[in-house]
């Protein structure tokens, strides 16, 4: 508790000082508000529902796509970790497609599906493919050899092998790079919104700022921070819970 | 119990004891571009059905090697392998391997239960009869109190009781043995080679067993190869001819038992 204050002395200091020269005229820009008026901001946001709504709608397109990234990442990186010869010709490929900045496909995505969530989640799915790709073909790689033995002894299937075996064995890892993409997939989401979807935080964000509302863009940039933590802390619970992984004494 | 019995022979596929179960003819192998030094040189030998056969030999011999060729883990550079009379193409349900490393062997995310049942899924489709079974196998290898538990919560002893098991689940027709007990302390490893003596017994189960320790290969076999090095080749077989069961206080002092060690140790010196 003494430690808790401590590490808020500072924080609170500074939300004073800002509060008070803000009001005092001190410091004079449209670009800023003050802690009491985005406090206030933020909660009439809440009290209507826009913020809710917009919320909604980020998190959607974010976990749609991240869902389909991960799909994909996970498959396409099992393969690759599991046949050698695959890795080798594919390998260049990936790299080159990869290289191309997520947020360029967002002219294409608009030509192909036009405004709504699905060109947006097409967007993430393909930013958050890599980080899962990359991650799964690397824990897939370090699975250890003798249960691959195992596997080979009872005669298993490819199916039997990569769901018993080898994706049990390469969760902890998997799950790295779900988190890494988990960030990613927020931050393309309000980005494509920000840029031309008309809908979620992103859009929301560019109303505040084109009405002028300092204060309500603060609000809303503070609860894009408070999303991306819950969220991170909700697959830190899942991490190396149901499967025991690296355990082994 | 007898569940496990029972499912252990298959009376239409069985041999004759004594015929030969495995083969080996001509065997080398070579690991890349050493060609001139194998790391096994002209095997031929038999494993006879039922038989409890020991390889004992220096360190570096390809004991190892010679196991993983037999399991089809892996391919020989040279000669040719028949288990039953077929070439050995690939691994098989047949024949089951316990691995030494038995911490990377087992699955740690599954409990002891669910690693032995890995062997029977997909072949055993009812719960009912799968989960009888593991209980049967759970009760003979006596790991009734750690059913739920997790590998990486047991001993090592406990850890090779659910390789064993896992592979008895696989109703093998030969037992490959890669040095089971070598990480193990003396006392853990003696209880565990007599309930493996028992269990060969009473499975009448054909077994190679692989071990570094010269006793241990007398101990539990009835013929024993001895492998010398550089390059691997079997350079002596002995019938044990001990009396069974075996018992690790009267048997280890038999003037038999200590013959058969002082020749064997001999010729481990000589390489």
């Amino acid at each position: 508790m003494r430690r808790f204050l401590r590490g808020a002395l500072f924080p609170v200091a500074f939300l004073l000082f800002w509060e008070f020269a803000t009001r005092a005229g001190w410091v004079r820009y449209e670009s800023l508000s003050w802690p009491s008026a985005i406090a206030k901001a933020g909660w009439m946001a809440l009290l209507d529902g826009s913020i809710l709504q917009s919320t909604w709608e980020t998190c959607q397109s974010a976990l749609l796509g991240l869902a389909i990234g991960a799909g994909i990442g996970v498959l396409l990186g099992s393969i690759l970790g599991l046949w050698t010869p695959v890795a080798r010709m594919a390998g260049p490929t990936f790299d080159a497609l990869r290289a191309i900045p997520s947020v360029a496909w967002m002219p294409v995505g608009l030509l192909i599906f036009g405004w709504g969530i699905r060109m947006e989640s097409a967007v993430v799915a393909y930013a958050t493919t890599w980080p899962i790709l990359i991650a799964t073909w690397a824990a897939v790689r370090g699975v250890e050899p003798r249960l691959l033995e195992v596997a080979d002894v009872l005669e298993m299937s490819f199916g039997e092998r990569l769901f018993k075996i080898v994706l049990p064995a390469a969760f902890g890892r998997i799950n790295v790079g779900l988190r890494i993409a988990l960030g990613v997939a927020l931050v393309v989401a309000v980005t494509v919104e920000i840029a031309v979807n008309p809908r979620g935080l992103g859009y929301a964000l560019v109303l505040a700022q084109q009405s002028l509302r300092a204060d309500l863009m603060y609000a809303q940039i503070l609860w894009l921070a408070l999303i991306g933590f819950l969220l991170n802390a909700l697959l830190k619970t899942v991490d190396g819970q149901p499967v025991r992984v690296g355990s082994a004494a | 119990m007898s569940l496990v019995e029972g499912q252990a022979t298959k009376p239409d596929r069985a041999r004759p004891p004594g015929a030969p179960a495995l083969s080996v003819r001509d065997v080398s192998v070579t690991f890349g571009a050493a060609a001139n030094r194998p790391v096994l040189k002209d095997i031929s030998f038999e494993v006879r059905e039922g038989e409890f056969l020991s390889i004992v030999g220096p360190s570096g011999c390809g004991k190892t090697t010679l196991l993983r060729l037999f399991a089809g883990l892996m391919k020989p550079t040279s000669g040719a392998m028949f288990f039953d009379g077929k070439p050995i193409a690939g691994p098989s349900r047949e024949r089951a391997i316990v691995f030494q490393d038995y911490t990377n062997a087992l699955l740690p995310w599954r409990t002891v239960a669910g690693n032995i049942a890995l062997s029977l899924e997909r072949h055993v489709p009812s719960r009912a009869d799968r989960d009888a079974q593991v209980d049967a196998l759970i009760a003979q290898m006596d790991l009734g109190r750690a059913a739920q538990q997790f590998p990486p919560q047991l001993s090592g002893g406990m850890q090779q009781r659910v390789q064993i098991a896992r592979c008895l689940a696989q109703q093998p027709r030969i037992m490959l043995m890669d040095e089971p007990f070598g990480a193990l302390d003396a006392i853990t490893r003696q209880t565990l080679q007599d309930d493996l003596l028992k269990l060969a017994a009473q499975k009448r189960m054909t077994t190679v067993f692989i071990t570094h320790d010269l006793e241990e290969a007398i101990y539990l076999g009835d013929r024993v190869h001895v492998l010398g090095a550089n390059p691997g080749r079997v350079i002596e077989t002995i019938e044990v001819g001990l009396a069974k069961p075996r018992n690790q206080l009267t048997t280890r002092e038999d003037p038999k038992f200590l013959a058969h060690r002082h020749h064997l140790f001999g010729l481990l010196q000589g390489h």
